[in-house]
C-alpha cells in the first residue's frame, strides 16, 4: 500500500504534473491563441520540416534496417558478432556526441571533402544515425523465427528471388518493419541533441521543431514553446498509435 | 557444389526446370553468391559510412597530436567539474529509477487494479516526448513562474537552474528502462515459486528478497545499464533546466556543446571521446548480460 503511494508520488512529480503544466500553458489563451502560436510562419516551417525529414528518414530506415537485419540473421561472415553489437551504439552514445562525431567526418574541414554542416542533409544524416537500431532490432527476431522451408518450397516451384522476397519474406516481416518505423518516427520528431551543433539552427532552413521550441524558451516566449511542443507530442503519439494498430492488424492477417 | 544448391536439390526430388547440375546449376550458384555478397556489401557499407567511419574519425582527431593535449584537456577544472557533476546526477537518478522501476514492473505484471493500462502508458510516455519538451514541462511546473514556483521559493527550494531539476530531468528521460526490461523476465519467472513461498509462511518482503529478486536480477541489471547510459548522455532536457553555467551546472554533454561552439575543439573532442568510451563499455556489458540471461532462462 505504502509502495503504491510512493510510486504514485514519484510518477506525479516526474511525469503527470509537468505534462499537465505543459498542456495548461499551451491552452491558457484559448484555442485562438494556440492557433496563432502554431501558425506563425517560423513555427509552421519548423513543424513541416520536422515531419518531412522524419518521414524520409524512416523510409530509408525501413529499407536499410531490413537489409541489415537480413545480413545479421541469414549471412555468415567473420566479425558478425561485433557488427551485431555495434548496432546498439547509437542508443548508448550520447546524442551530442553523435552530432560531434558526424561533424568530424562530414562537417567543415572534412577529410573526405564532404561538408553537409548547416544543411537539411545534415538533419537527415543525424536522424538516420540516432534511429538506426529501431528497425534492425524489431525485424531481427522475426527473421530469426521465420521458417526457411517456405522460401525453399517457393524456390523449388520455380519462384525467382524477387518473387520469394515479395510474396514470402516481406509479408511476414511487414508488422515488425512497421513497428520499428513507428518508434523511429517518434524519436526523429523529438530529436534534439544530435541536431544542435549540426544544423546551425537557421530559421526557415534548418530549424526543426525541437530546436524552435528551445529557441522560444531562450526568448522566454513560453506560450509559443508550449503550443509547438504539444503539436510535436501529438504528432509522435498519433503516428505511434496508428502504426502500432496497423502492425497488429497486419500480424493477425499473416497468422 | 555449394551446400545451398545441393540442399535445395535434396528437398525437391523433381526440380521443375531449375538448377539442374551442370552449367545451369553453376550459373544459378554464381548468381546466388553474387546476390549474397551484394546484400552484405550494401549493409556493411551503410553501417561503415553512417556509424563506424565517423566514430573512428573522432578518435583519430582527438589523438592526432599525441596524448599531452588530451591529458591537459581532461585535467582542466571545468572539465573535471562537468565529469563529476554528471556522475553525481547519475548516482542519484539511476538508483531512484531502479527502485521505482522494479516497483512499477511488479505492479504492472503482478498487480490487479483499475487504470493498469494507463500506468503502462504513463511509464512509456518519456520515450515519445522530446527531451526539449520535457525540459519545458519541468520549467512550467517547477520554475519561477511555474505552478509550484511560489511554494518552492517560500520554502527555499530551487529546482530549476540547479541540481535537483537536473536530477529530475535525467530521471524522466531514463524512467522506462528498468520497468520495461524487468516485466518480460517477471512474466517468464511465473508465480509458482512465489505462491509456494507464501504458502510456507514467508512474508511479502521475504518472498520478494528470496524468490522474486534473485529471479529477475539479470533483467534488472540490464535495465540499469541502459538507464545509466541514457542518464549519462542526456542533453536536451538537462540543457533547459540547468541554465548551463560553466563550472556549476554544466554536465559532460553540455560541456561538449559549449566547447565545440567556442572553437575549443580539443576540449570538445576529448570529452566526447570519454563519453564514447563509456558508451562502448555499455555495449560490452549489454552483450555479456544478454548471454547471461539466456544461460539463466535455459537452465
Amino acid at each position: 500500500m505504502l509502495g503504491k503511494g510512493l510510486l504514485g508520488v514519484y510518477l506525479s512529480v516526474l511525469v503527470l504534473l509537468p505534462v499537465a503544466a505543459l498542456l495548461a500553458k499551451s491552452g491558457t489563451g484559448g484555442a485562438s491563441q494556440f492557433w496563432r502560436e502554431i501558425s506563425s510562419p517560423e513555427a509552421v516551417a519548423a513543424i513541416k520540416l520536422t515531419l518531412i525529414v522524419s518521414a524520409i528518414v524512416v523510409a530509408i530506415n525501413a529499407v536499410f534496417g531490413t537489409i541489415i537485419a537480413w545480413v545479421l540473421v541469414r549471412d555468415e561472415f567473420p566479425g558478425k558478432k561485433i557488427v551485431n553489437a555495434l548496432i546498439d551504439l547509437p542508443f548508448a552514445l550520447p546524442t551530442i556526441v553523435a552530432g560531434v562525431v558526424l561533424l568530424a567526418l562530414y562537417g567543415k574541414g572534412s577529410p573526405v571533402g564532404i561538408n553537409v554542416a548547416f544543411t537539411r542533409t545534415a538533419i537527415a544524416l543525424a536522424l538516420l544515425f540516432v534511429t538506426l537500431p529501431f528497425v534492425v532490432r524489431s525485424v531481427q527476431p522475426v527473421l530469426h523465427e521465420l521458417d526457411v522451408s517456405m522460401e525453399e518450397a517457393a524456390e523449388s516451384l520455380g519462384a525467382g528471388p524477387l518473387t520469394v522476397l515479395r510474396r514470402i519474406v516481406l509479408p511476414s516481416l511487414t508488422p515488425a518493419i512497421i513497428s520499428g518505423v513507428a518508434l523511429s518516427f517518434a524519436r526523429a520528431v523529438g530529436e534534439f541533441g544530435s541536431l544542435v551543433l549540426i544544423t546551425g539552427n537557421l530559421p526557415f532552413k534548418t530549424e526543426v521543431g525541437s530546436v524552435y521550441v528551445f529557441g522560444q524558451i531562450q526568448n522566454e516566449n513560453l506560450p509559443a514553446a508550449a503550443a509547438v511542443s504539444v503539436v510535436l507530442l501529438a504528432a509522435a503519439l498519433v503516428v505511434l498509435a496508428a502504426l502500432t494498430l496497423l502492425s497488429r492488424r497486419r500480424s493477425k492477417h499473416v497468422l | 557444389m555449394s551446400s545451398s544448391a545441393s540442399g535445395s536439390l535434396a528437398l525437391s526430388p523433381a526440380p521443375a526446370g531449375r538448377a539442374a547440375p551442370g552449367r545451369d546449376g553453376q550459373r544459378a550458384d554464381r548468381a546466388l553468391r553474387a546476390r549474397k555478397y551484394g546484400v552484405r556489401t550494401v549493409a556493411l557499407g551503410y553501417l561503415a559510412l553512417l556509424l563506424l567511419a565517423p566514430v573512428a574519425m573522432i578518435f583519430y582527431r582527438t589523438f592526432e597530436h599525441g596524448l599531452t593535449p588530451v591529458f591537459d584537456a581532461i585535467g582542466e577544472p571545468n572539465a573535471q567539474h562537468a565529469f563529476w557533476l554528471s556522475l553525481e546526477i547519475v548516482a542519484i537518478s539511476v538508483p531512484l529509477n531502479t527502485i521505482f522501476g522494479i516497483g512499477m514492473a511488479l505492479l504492472l505484471e503482478r498487480g490487479r487494479f483499475k487504470g493498469k493500462a494507463l500506468l503502462g502508458l504513463l511509464i512509456d510516455l518519456p520515450f515519445a516526448i522530446s527531451p526539449v519538451v520535457i525540459g519545458l514541462a519541468l520549467v512550467l511546473a517547477y520554475g519561477k513562474t511555474g505552478w509550484l514556483g511560489d511554494w518552492l521559493a517560500e520554502n527555499g527550494i530551487q529546482v530549476i537552474f540547479s541540481v535537483p531539476g537536473m536530477v529530475i530531468a535525467t530521471a524522466i528521460v531514463s524512467l522506462p528502462f528498468v520497468a520495461r526490461e524487468t516485466i518480460p523476465v517477471l512474466r517468464e519467472l511465473g508465480t509458482d515459486a512465489e505462491q509456494a513461498a507464501s504458502t510456507l509462511g514467508a512474508s511479502g518482503w521475504q518472498t520478494f528478497w528470496r524468490i522474486t529478486l534473485p529471479g529477475i536480477r539479470w533483467g534488472v541489471v540490464y535495465g540499469v545499464v541502459l538507464t545509466t547510459a541514457r542518464a549519462l548522455g542526456e542533453f536536451g532536457a538537462v540543457s533547459i533546466v540547468s541554465g548551463r553555467i560553466e563550472g556549476e551546472t554544466q554536465t559532460l554533454p553540455l560541456f561538449v556543446q559549449a566547447r565545440f561552439e567556442n572553437f575549443d575543439v580539443t576540449g570538445a573532442y576529448t570529452a566526447a571521446v570519454v563519453l564514447a568510451l563509456l558508451a562502448f563499455a555499455t555495449l560490452v556489458l549489454m552483450n555479456l548480460l544478454t548471454r547471461r540471461t539466456r544461460a539463466d532462462t535455459a537452465a
